[in-house]
């Protein structure tokens, strides 16, 4: 599965859970309209770190948390196997 | 005050009473006739007056070295089996230990504790002692970093609670824990042992479950006491079905209803109860209507045992309260007015209290405070949970989140995890504020219990 795939498939898991109706999920659609709010942002990084080994945004501490959902996915394809 | 109103462990072994005895997995002892033998080779004279630190390998010497210096020692400092070496010569100290009894005397022997007796089996013959004084019981607290604080007791309050109940209905009970009698819930069933005329077996830290049962079953244990996690181990032990108890009791944690059902179908023959007590503030109260928390009327003045809720803390002041704890720089352990802080947080809801948390185990989630416990029991409701563990981890966007560690019950199918994660999380969900719902839930096989019977908190 590629890491795009794993990060739109744990998105829709966690909004499922949360009951968070998700817009289309495009690559420049921003985080904000998403509809997840802060917890579920942490629930979603805390998963993708347990699956895939990696978290993001502690690795790098000058790193802005991403506006879109295509600079969320590029954060995780981004960071060295 | 005159002798004859002491009244020691002694004085409630006669030999009127047949057929008592004190076992682990080694030994029998027979504590009909216990009073005309000895377990210090008859040197009991020479700890008269003296503050002795017991410091043995087993409970069964424990036990019968607790029998003989009650009433003649000025004080005895009960060591727990997993006590720090490197705390000993600091406890020692706040003590003023001057003799010690103990099964490997070499160790000591270098030591300027001038007075070492070895405690040994078999017992020797001896003419009984009398008692002479009241003796102190010091016991240490079971926190988990640095120096455990001395708590100090007398026998009184020590047995406040067992006096006030009563003899237990029935044939003399044989009772059992998996407690250490060294720690204050152990110490309760001993004592309960001794004072009700009836029989105990002793737990072995080298012993497996099974066998333990086994033994259990042998010596016809009527009466057994645990933690909730000492008890969610037998559950999934399996061992359960070949053990028939009348009186189940938990105390030590809080037990919650998952614990409580899983006892109560366990052993449908049994009376199932959950116990308040801590080493500082003693027996507070017996639950026995097979519910988690306690009826809100508990609170105020209930069979000589004084409750309150301050700042959300159960508060207690009772005769079965500690005295004080001992040391150089001991803090107080009661306030202006008597009363022990518990540090057991408890929430009213509708006409009972539920306890939440310990103040000290609260965990942060994004700046709110959140008790562990309060977590577990929601999803320790899930019929295929047996036991959790919640705690925190750290999270680059909201500083904490909640994570739950969950051992699922014995057969659970693997296949079954996903929906099964999905049900606890919904139920979470359902009964949990949003910031408490875990948000990742790790199925594993196992969870660290400390030596105290309690789950280990690490990151509390």
């Amino acid at each position: 599965m590629s890491v795009k795939s794993k990060v739109i498939e744990a998105i829709r898991q966690i909004a499922k859970e949360q009951h968070v109706t998700l817009p289309e999920l495009s690559d420049d659609l921003s985080l904000h309209e998403t509809g997840f709010d802060s917890l579920a942002f942490a629930i979603l990084v805390a998963r993708l770190e347990d699956e895939t080994g990696v978290d993001p945004f502690t690795i790098s501490e000058d790193a802005a948390f991403p506006a879109t959902v295509g600079d969320f996915v590029r954060a995780y394809e981004n960071v060295p196997a | 005050m005159s002798p004859r109103e002491i009244f020691a462990l002694r004085d409630h072994l006669g030999a009127e009473l047949t057929g008592r005895t004190l076992s682990d997995a080694h030994h029998v002892v027979s504590l009909t006739d216990i009073l005309s033998q000895t377990v210090l080779g008859g040197r009991l004279r020479e700890l008269s007056g003296r503050a002795v630190l017991l410091k043995l390998s087993d409970q069964l010497r424990s036990g019968l070295v607790m029998i003989e210096l009650d009433g003649i020692v000025r004080r005895m400092l009960l060591c727990p089996p997993d006590i720090n070496p490197a705390h000993l010569d600091a406890l020692i100290a706040d003590a003023g230990i001057d003799a010690v009894v103990t099964d490997e005397p070499d160790r000591w022997a270098d030591t300027g504790i001038a007075l070492v007796v070895t405690a040994q089996l078999p017992l020797k013959a001896t003419a009984p002692a009398r008692t002479e004084r009241p003796t102190e019981w010091l016991m240490l607290t079971s926190g988990t970093s640095g120096v455990p604080k001395i708590v100090g007791h007398t026998l009184e309050a020590l047995t406040g609670a067992i006096v006030a109940e009563g003899p237990a209905k029935g044939p003399a009970p044989v009772w059992a824990t998996f407690y250490d009698i060294r720690r204050y819930g152990g110490l309760q069933i001993f004592l309960r042992a001794v004072l009700s005329g009836g029989s105990m077996v002793l737990s072995d830290p080298h012993e497996a479950l099974a066998g333990h049962v086994a033994r259990l079953n042998a010596r016809a244990v009527s009466h057994i006491s645990g933690t909730p996690s000492h008890w969610r181990k037998l559950l999934m032990s399996g061992s359960a079905a070949q053990f028939s108890p009348r009186y189940v009791r938990l105390s030590g944690e809080i037990a919650d209803q998952a614990v409580l059902d899983g006892l109560k179908a366990a052993f449908p023959n049994s009376s199932v109860g959950h116990a308040y007590a801590s080493t500082e503030a003693g027996v507070g109260f017996a639950v026995n209507d097979g519910l988690e928390g306690f009826p809100a009327d508990y609170l105020g003045n209930r069979n000589g045992v004084e409750m309150k809720v301050v700042d959300g803390s159960l508060r207690i002041r009772s005769t079965r309260t500690a005295h004080a704890y001992i040391g150089s720089n001991a803090a107080a352990l009661t306030d202006d007015d008597g009363f022990v802080d518990s540090g057991d947080i408890v929430e009213l809801r509708g006409d009972r209290y539920y306890f939440v948390g310990r103040r000290g185990g609260i965990i942060n989630i994004g700046g709110l405070k959140v008790h562990p416990e309060e977590i577990e029991a929601v999803i320790n409701r899930h019929p295929d949970v047996r036991m959790s563990r919640a705690k925190s981890r750290r999270s680059p966007i909201t500083g904490g989140i909640v994570v739950a560690d969950v051992i699922l019950a014995d057969g659970t199918d693997p296949a079954r995890a996903k929906e099964i994660r999905g049900q606890i999380l919904d139920q979470c969900r359902a009964q949990l504020a949003s910031h408490k719902v875990p948000a990742v839930i790790r199925f594993v096989e196992a969870l660290d219990v400390t030596p105290a019977g309690k789950l280990a908190r690490t990151d509390a």
